[in-house]
């Protein structure tokens, strides 16, 4: 009996493969996987950066604490920005799907806007602190809670970029398969970024404001 | 307008680095003046430099990692000529600054240049082939990756010209590397370079463990596939787990050396043990992202010259995932004398000493797979012997430091020189060199001279041990590392010992060069047309060599372990009668414009450029922007094609 390299067709696989017997993933499959590992990295890099707040939150060297420094309503609002930015980005990303284009730029008009407010938001807080003299180089606390915060805010930055990116893309191209795996990968990232900013506001703001 | 870039950053006062820096301007021109002369530059453009075929790209890797070692080797031999002359009153020829470049640019090249981009090729060239595929999940990233790499490696290099290098050790601890006490660009070129190829590491390392979990050929279940793949599996799950702390821990450093900030200084509430458990948190990981690939390769040259299964395959599994999921729990063993009290070490050093089971398991699974096998003693397998002697030593070693009261003794000292470089050299090097001889056939089509194969093994062998014996016994004789010169005239015998081994180790790279040199001129004789010069047991064997781009011209399908070995049991290989059309990805100049930009951005945020720094990242972006605007083109190969290619094959590799 002789053996055959293969076919491109694949009789009598299925429910006896077990376990990833099927072949390779489509490539929506693939794709999303693929980010989804790369936001895993990306939350690695944030422990490390939260794991560093943790061991010098207490290291003021003489300089202001969160507790004077944080303001619990700023921050309430920055979080409301942020978490209403998600749901319009899966509204858009819904809207998409089923190829409903104005619906989606509406969406995504909203993402943006609710992004750059919560952005703003964020850089007045860093502007009034640096203006009270509580910059980043004032003590190790400064430099982990600026470094930090200021870390998930270039994300949400460089989102915003992106997300006008995507929104003239999807205009020019029309909302074709590689356009949607895309907008697929970008609204993983807006709501990982949502992840990391609800363990920001409790690890740092909430404790940090008592 | 050239921040802090002038005429007197080129050491013209120096005479050692001002002839290195000429030697290797000199090897640079002559080599672009060949390509030019030679007109091959549209060749290596369209061929290599934009390819995104993970086979390239695997190549490009080790051929980066073998050049790289030239560098590192001679930072090597020229620290141990130091030391076997200054002794006593005596000085030697490099003086401290200097001297402490070198063994900095020598820790950082072989661990970031040599030995990442040897195992992270071997990786990229064997797995996708094991598994069957085409290619790895996505290879315009791919072709990013490796370019990012190789700009890090570069601006390691320029700092040979252009500046210093750190003067910190290889991990660049704070507080020395703080601004306060390292204020030239030194450890800037340091933190540059790596976080550069460190990001590209990073990527390479979710695309291939998107490729392993999501792409693998029809019946290739996960109890299927070839142990290289499991250790690469573990080892990229590891740089998709361990490469983000060392970018946020160099982030952090960074932004101290240049916004003032307070993470890591003495002052300001700063903590610099903090960097040194980050840096480990990240460092302990890394050595098992470098020896596990290394124990991959071994189990598949093992399996494949005893002519038998690997033994205990579940277990070689099990004991892979094991040490992946220990790894993470042993950082503290680099700094037992921080002072975490007897409870801390206590566990850390059980945990450490616990990674020898798993260890142990892999050794006795090797031995026995080579236990009543048909051995056959090709250069392959001359390594992993040399590796399984050497590295059970190394292992030992290794142990003992895992006890706290010992490792307070032999902390920094160069017992612990010796000790990791027994198991990177032992382990890593010779798992790299194995794979190289194993699977250059299979890049090639040719295989590699055996006999200079065997002269470079035997040399790196006793040169290894001549070179790190004494050191051990230095080391237990009270010798700290990182020493320009010493008084205790004792120790100077040993260190001649290693000196010589150093030279015996440079003839063994010397017959690597010439087995090289020899094997192409010599092509036509090691030719192999059958794409399986071992009689090889997984897929990469069962294709062409080397490899069409598209890798099969249908995908294998799997329907046990050692999936070639099985096929070929049931009987000649024929053609199927059909092939469908494929589409294949087309070259793409992006890995190498977005690598271009960051060595700008790199080089002039070393020196302080704001304006050119600015415009790098602008132009880096831009590059993202236009590619990512573009959709990517396919190349389509017919059925048709594959037909006939696939034709020629077996008939070639059928013998007339």
């Amino acid at each position: 009996m002789s053996a055959e390299i293969g076919t491109a067709e694949f009789p009598g696989l299925g429910t006896t493969m077990a376990r990833g017997g099927e072949g390779p993933a489509p490539v929506r499959i693939v794709v999303a996987y693929g980010f989804w590992i790369f936001l895993l990295s990306d939350i690695i890099m944030f422990s490390a950066l939260f794991a560093s707040y943790a061991v010098l939150s207490g290291q003021t060297a003489g300089g202001p604490s969160g507790r004077e420094l944080f303001e619990l309503r700023h921050v309430g609002i920055e979080t409301l920005c942020l978490l209403f930015s998600s749901y319009t980005c899966g509204l858009g990303v819904l809207a998409v799907e089923h190829r409903r284009l104005r619906g989606f730029y509406a969406a995504f008009a909203l993402t943006f806007v609710l992004g750059a407010a919560f952005l703003g938001l964020e850089l007045s807080e860093f502007a009034g602190m640096v203006a009270r003299g509580a910059g980043p180089s004032r003590s190790a606390f400064l430099s982990a809670f600026f470094s930090l915060v200021g870390l998930h805010g270039a994300h949400v930055s460089a989102g915003l970029l992106w997300l006008t990116f995507m929104v003239a893309q999807t205009a020019v191209r029309g909302p074709r398969d590689f356009v949607r795996r895309r907008l697929l990968c970008f609204s993983l990232f807006w709501h990982a970024l949502d992840i990391i900013w609800v363990a920001l506001l409790t690890l740092v703001y909430l404790m940090g404001a008592h | 307008m050239f921040g802090k870039l002038s005429w007197a950053a080129i050491p013209f006062n120096q005479p050692i680095p001002m002839a290195a820096s000429l030697m290797v301007i000199v090897g640079v021109l002559v080599v672009l003046g060949l390509v030019t002369w030679k007109g091959w530059w549209p060749y290596l453009w369209r061929e290599w430099l934009t390819s995104v075929d993970h086979k390239r790209i695997g190549v490009m890797y080790v051929l980066l990692a073998l050049v790289l070692l030239l560098r590192g080797f001679a930072d090597a031999i020229m620290m141990r000529s130091q030391l076997a002359l200054a002794a006593g009153g005596a000085q030697g020829y490099l003086p401290p600054e200097h001297y402490d470049q070198i063994f900095t640019a020598h820790g950082t090249i072989m661990i970031f240049f040599v030995a990442m981009p040897f195992v992270v090729g071997l990786m990229n060239f064997v797995v996708p082939l094991q598994l069957g595929v085409r290619d790895v999940a996505f290879p315009v990233l791919n072709a990013i990756s490796f370019w990012l790499t190789a700009s890090g490696a570069l601006l390691v290099n320029i700092s040979l010209v252009v500046g210093e290098f750190a003067r910190t050790g290889w991990l660049a601890y704070p507080p020395l590397s703080e601004l306060q006490f390292s204020p030239g660009v030194g450890v800037d070129y340091y933190l540059w370079a790596l976080e550069i190829s460190g990001i590209g590491t990073l990527l390479a390392g979710i695309n291939l463990v998107t490729t392993i979990l999501k792409m693998r050929a029809p019946g290739m279940t996960y109890m299927r596939m070839p142990v290289f793949c499991w250790t690469a599996l573990a080892a990229n799950m590891l740089i998709v787990a361990a490469f983000p702390i060392l970018t946020a821990t160099f982030g952090m450093l960074l932004l101290d050396r240049y916004v003032g900030m307070h993470f890591f200084t003495n002052d300001g509430g700063g903590n610099m043990m903090l960097f040194i458990n980050l840096i480990w948190a990240w460092g302990h990981p890394e050595v098992y992202i470098l020896i596990l690939p290394a124990f991959g390769v071994f189990s598949e040259v093992i399996a494949t010259f005893s002519g038998k299964a690997l033994f205990g395959y579940r277990s070689m599994v099990l004991a892979t995932l094991a040490i992946c999921v220990l790894s993470f729990t042993v950082w503290l063993h680099h700094f037992f004398t921080m002072g975490a009290g007897a409870d801390v070490n206590a566990f850390f050093g059980i945990m450490s000493m616990i990674i020898a089971i798993p260890t142990g398991v892999k050794v006795f699974n090797w031995l026995f797979t080579l236990y009543r096998g048909r051995v056959r003693y090709e250069v392959p397998v001359l390594w992993a012997i040399g590796f399984m002697v050497t590295f059970v030593i190394g292992g030992l070693t290794g142990v003992l430091l895992a006890v706290p009261p010992a490792d307070f003794v032999l902390h920094n000292s160069l017992f612990l020189v010796a000790h990791f470089h027994n198991v990177i050299i032992g382990g890593v090097l010779f798992g790299g060199m194995a794979g190289y001889a194993y699977w250059f056939p299979k890049a090639f089509g040719f295989t590699l001279d055996r006999r200079l194969g065997a002269v470079s093994f035997w040399c790196w062998l006793i040169g290894f041990y001549l070179a790190f014996m004494p050191l051990y016994i230095v080391g237990l004789m009270g010798m700290t590392r990182r020493m320009q010169h010493y008084a205790d005239l004792r120790w100077q015998p040993y260190l001649i010992v290693a000196e010589v081994g150093a030279i015996v180790i440079l003839c063994g790279i010397v017959a690597t060069i010439a087995q090289l040199v020899v094997s192409i001129r010599r092509r036509e004789q090691h030719r192999d047309r059958t794409g399986d010069p071992w009689n090889g047991r997984t897929l990469e064997w069962s294709t062409a060599s080397p490899p069409p781009e598209y890798n099969f011209a249908a995908l294998p399908r799997v329907q046990s372990l050692d999936a070639f070995w099985a096929l070929k049991q049931r009987g000649p290989v024929v053609p199927a009668e059909h092939y469908e059309s494929i589409e294949v990805p087309s070259n793409s100049p992006n890995g190498f414009v977005t690598a271009f930009f960051a060595v700008v951005t790199g080089f002039a945020l070393i020196w302080h450029i704001g304006w050119l720094a600015i415009l790098g990242l602008a132009c880096a972006a831009l590059t993202l922007v236009a590619f990512g605007w573009m959709e990517r083109i396919e190349k389509e190969v017919s059925g048709e094609q594959l037909a006939a290619a696939e034709r020629t094959r077996l008939q070639q590799a059928t013998p007339a």
